[in-house]
């Protein structure tokens, strides 16, 4: 999709925090001088399209009970990474799954988010991940500082 | 939280209503009023749970170009390289983690020019040159949601 300049504007708004009020969209719109049917039908077609991946609560998960997680990195066979992969994303406690290259000091192609109640509860996570896929290589790195966390703002130096 | 403020959640994570009156669309499935969801919403704020309300954008599908990259940083720089990195507006996410490589950031930014000159302004102020950058080359799976009911 062409991203107009009109898109942009309306993207810029969805990014910010959205109106508590009984009309919030009307809000938004009226702001940006647009009608409010056309904004959502607009929302609409970027989730249509993908362009929004999803609307609603960015929640923090270190409030809400899914206390653990951890970045578990696989050596996979490198041929077979997109299928492994695949098996990976099956699992529900998996958030997450990429593949990305490897360097001399890091040999772990296939990375997956995991998320349970406790560092032992990733632990046999993992493992359950690691018998299915037959990978027993790998490592679980636990985040031990969150240094920040934001959402990013796409196209702050354009008008 | 209780039982409601979970149900709440599970709701508004995904299928936010994207209708002229929200908040009053999800009353009704909640069989709340119009004004407790939005009070409800707010409390949940100010407790911190929810960091924002709106939308997540795929960044690719703006033009954009993410990364994630990890860095080698001595224990007493820590400070000093987290603040000189965190002050990048698109590194959006960064972690210390239990590995030898023990900072681990998200860039995400308009071209691979730009990510490609940023690693290297941190390289130059942080003096650190060991610095891996993994961008993904295939992925499976990106899901955030989660059912709160379960917790």
């Amino acid at each position: 999709m062409e991203i107009t300049a009109l898109d942009k504007k309306i993207i810029k708004a969805l990014q910010e925090d959205l109106p508590l009020s009984e009309e919030p969209f009307r809000e938004i719109a009226n702001t940006l001088q647009i009608d409010e049917k056309e904004l959502l039908n607009k929302i609409q077609y970027y989730i249509d399209e993908g362009i929004i991946r999803r609307f609603g609560a960015v929640i923090r998960h270190r409030k809400t009970g899914f206390t653990a997680n951890a970045m578990v990195v696989w050596k996979a066979d490198p041929d077979k990474t997109k299928e492994i992969g695949k098996k990976m994303a099956e699992f529900p406690e998996v958030s997450h799954c990429y593949e990305r290259p490897v360097y001399p000091e890091w040999p772990y192609n296939l990375f997956t988010m995991v998320h349970g109640r406790s560092k032992q509860d990733c632990y046999e996570i993992a493992q359950r991940i690691g018998e299915t896929v037959d990978i027993h290589e790998y490592s679980l790195l636990f985040s031990s500082e969150e240094l920040k966390k934001t959402s990013m703002k796409y196209f702050m130096d354009e008008n | 939280m209780n039982q409601l403020d979970k149900e709440l959640l599970t709701m508004i994570q995904k299928d936010f209503p994207i209708v002229e009156r929200p908040y009053k669309y999800i009353a009704n499935e909640l069989q709340l009023t119009e004004k407790e969801v939005i009070n409800r919403i707010k409390n949940l704020k100010e407790e911190g749970i929810i960091r924002r309300l709106g939308g997540v954008f795929d960044s690719r599908k703006l033009g954009y170009y993410s990364t994630l990259c990890a860095i080698k940083v001595p224990k007493e720089d820590l400070d000093e390289v987290a603040t000189i990195i965190n002050k990048i507006p698109g590194v959006t996410h960064n972690y210390l983690r239990n590995h030898q490589y023990n900072m681990w950031f998200t860039l995400i930014g308009p071209s691979e020019e730009y990510i490609q000159e940023t690693l290297e302004e941190i390289k130059r102020k942080s003096g650190i040159e060991d610095l891996m950058n993994l961008p993904s080359k295939n992925f499976f799976k990106v899901e955030v949601k989660f059912n709160l009911m379960e917790v």
